[in-house]
């Protein structure tokens, strides 16, 4: 499925905004992230498996606040950075 | 993998132009650690001119670069942005290149439905990091925020939780809640390593002491004799010990430094109790500060930047008059050394890791202030000069020597 990739981590997309990642849930899509872009997972999800305050995830244009989300192939998932102050 | 290059500029700060090029010599590199990037000052032999290189991770918060002295290439950087979690960069190249840390530090995940009564913890930035013994190339350690202990064995490509303590109940007692750290999280740091014996070794945490190992970090003892807390605290609490920044001297092991929330003090082991040296600092002047410089071939001589922490904690140069205080015979007197900083209305101040001595004769001296400017002065703070200004808030100043 497709990816939206925020600036922030695009350093580990090659630069691409869009990117073509799969997974069953949101939480085996960022595995498969992680398995094509080393390093991107830990910047998002910390080590208690918690998504980092500043990060957002939308599948289809809805917030996903659950790992455990299922995902189908031709869902759309946004990954977005929230506001944070300077 | 994250990998990034920097721009590079070019730049003469100071008047005078370099000597230097008649032969073969070390040329001075000061490392920047900013709230914005990290920049690095190249200098010429005689520390007379710079030359900037930088950004480098430019709108990454960076709390410490530092030079691996063991082989002197290997930089790391620990950084994190206002969105994405804590890393490690790491280079072998002065800076033109950079690549991510494979495994960054981060503490234990809990076990899944965990009846531990120890709160699950993540590691918000990567604070603090000491090169190994010079016996254990590659050996690195790393302290956090929240306070963590991690080490790497391999330059800073992978970390591990270190010696146990991130999980060990008196230790997070000891390293109490958010609310027991400084402004922006609790801290581990001032990781020191005896260079006689690797596994003699310090650390010391803002909240939670200072902490002493001489089995390489199996077993560790608190060494927290003699220092104060804050009024109306209880100093047998280890979490109310605010240890700002503790030095090891480099010519005499035995003898360690300490700027403290509650002042500065001395310890000469094997002695066990910290003695506050600061009492004889200038009482309009005060011995509360951040950072601890020691000289690298004299115990008897330290410098250190009061800050005013009265009433409300202002962290500004107390009265506006910034100055460094200095003592060459181990705190028992003190000289104020301000030739060349400003003489009214400079509110700033420096963090715990913003201010470090290079190892030359006469010794240099470097600080990073709050307010973005990198200072120098060649002659032991006999006389400063600003190198450079209008830099993002400065978090770290370390020196190396670079062929």
């Amino acid at each position: 499925m497709q990816v939206l990739i925020p600036t922030p981590l695009r350093s580990y997309t090659h630069e691409q905004r869009m990117v073509e990642a799969d997974g069953a849930t949101l939480a085996t899509l960022l595995d498969d992230l992680e398995r094509r872009y080393p390093g991107i997972r830990f910047r998002m999800i910390n080590e208690q498996d918690r998504m980092r305050p500043h990060i957002r995830f939308f599948v289809n244009g809805d917030q996903v606040f659950d790992l455990a989300r299922p995902l189908r192939p031709d869902d759309e998932v946004f990954i977005v950075q929230a506001l944070s102050g300077g | 993998m994250a990998a990034r290059t920097a721009r590079k500029t070019r730049t003469t700060p100071t008047s005078t132009r370099a000597s230097a090029g008649k032969r073969a010599q070390a040329k001075p590199l000061v490392l920047l650690a900013t709230r914005k990037g990290a920049w690095l000052f190249h200098g010429d032999p005689a520390r007379r001119t710079w030359r900037i290189n930088g950004p480098h991770f430019l709108g990454h918060v960076v709390n410490h670069v530092m030079l691996d002295p063991r082989d002197g290439t290997t930089l790391l950087a620990a950084a994190r942005t206002g969105h994405l979690g804590p890393t490690v960069f790491r280079s072998t190249d002065f800076g033109r290149t950079w690549k991510e840390a494979a495994r960054p530090p981060a503490f234990a995940k809990a076990p899944e439905g965990s009846a531990s009564p120890l709160k699950a913890r993540s590691v918000n930035h990567t604070f603090w990091l000491t090169p190994g013994h010079a016996s254990e190339p590659g050996a690195w350690y790393a302290g956090t925020s929240p306070q963590g202990l991690f080490r790497s064995e391999d330059g800073g490509i992978t970390w591990a939780p270190f010696s146990g303590i991130n999980e060990d109940p008196q230790y997070r007692e000891w390293m109490g809640s958010e609310q027991d750290g400084t402004p922006d999280g609790p801290k581990l740091h001032s990781i020191l390593i005896d260079p006689r014996d690797p596994k003699h070794m310090y650390f010391a945490m803002s909240s939670g002491g200072v902490h002493e190992s001489l089995d390489g970090g199996r077993t560790w003892k608190t060494l927290v004799k003699g220092m104060q807390v804050v009024d109306g605290l209880d100093p047998a609490v280890i979490t109310f010990h605010d240890p700002h920044c503790v030095r090891i001297c480099p010519s005499n092991p035995d003898r360690l430094y300490q700027q403290n929330h509650c002042g500065i003090y001395r310890i000469d082991r094997p002695g066990e109790e910290w003695l506050r040296v600061g009492r004889s600092m200038p009482k309009r002047v005060g011995d509360v500060g951040f950072p601890m410089v020691v000289h690298p071939r004299d115990d008897d001589r330290l410098w250190v930047f009061p800050m005013d922490g009265g009433s409300v904690w202002p962290r500004t140069s107390p009265d506006g008059l910034p100055a460094v205080y200095t003592t060459r015979n181990g705190g028992k007197t003190w000289q104020r050394l301000a030739d060349g900083l400003p003489k009214e209305h400079a509110w700033w101040t420096i963090k715990r890791q913003a201010m470090t001595a290079d190892a030359q004769d006469p010794v240099g001296l470097y600080f990073g202030t709050t307010s973005g400017e990198l200072w120098a002065s060649r002659d032991e703070g006999a006389r400063w000069t600003c190198i450079a200004s209008h830099l993002p808030e400065i978090y770290a100043v370390e020196t190396a020597q670079v062929a």
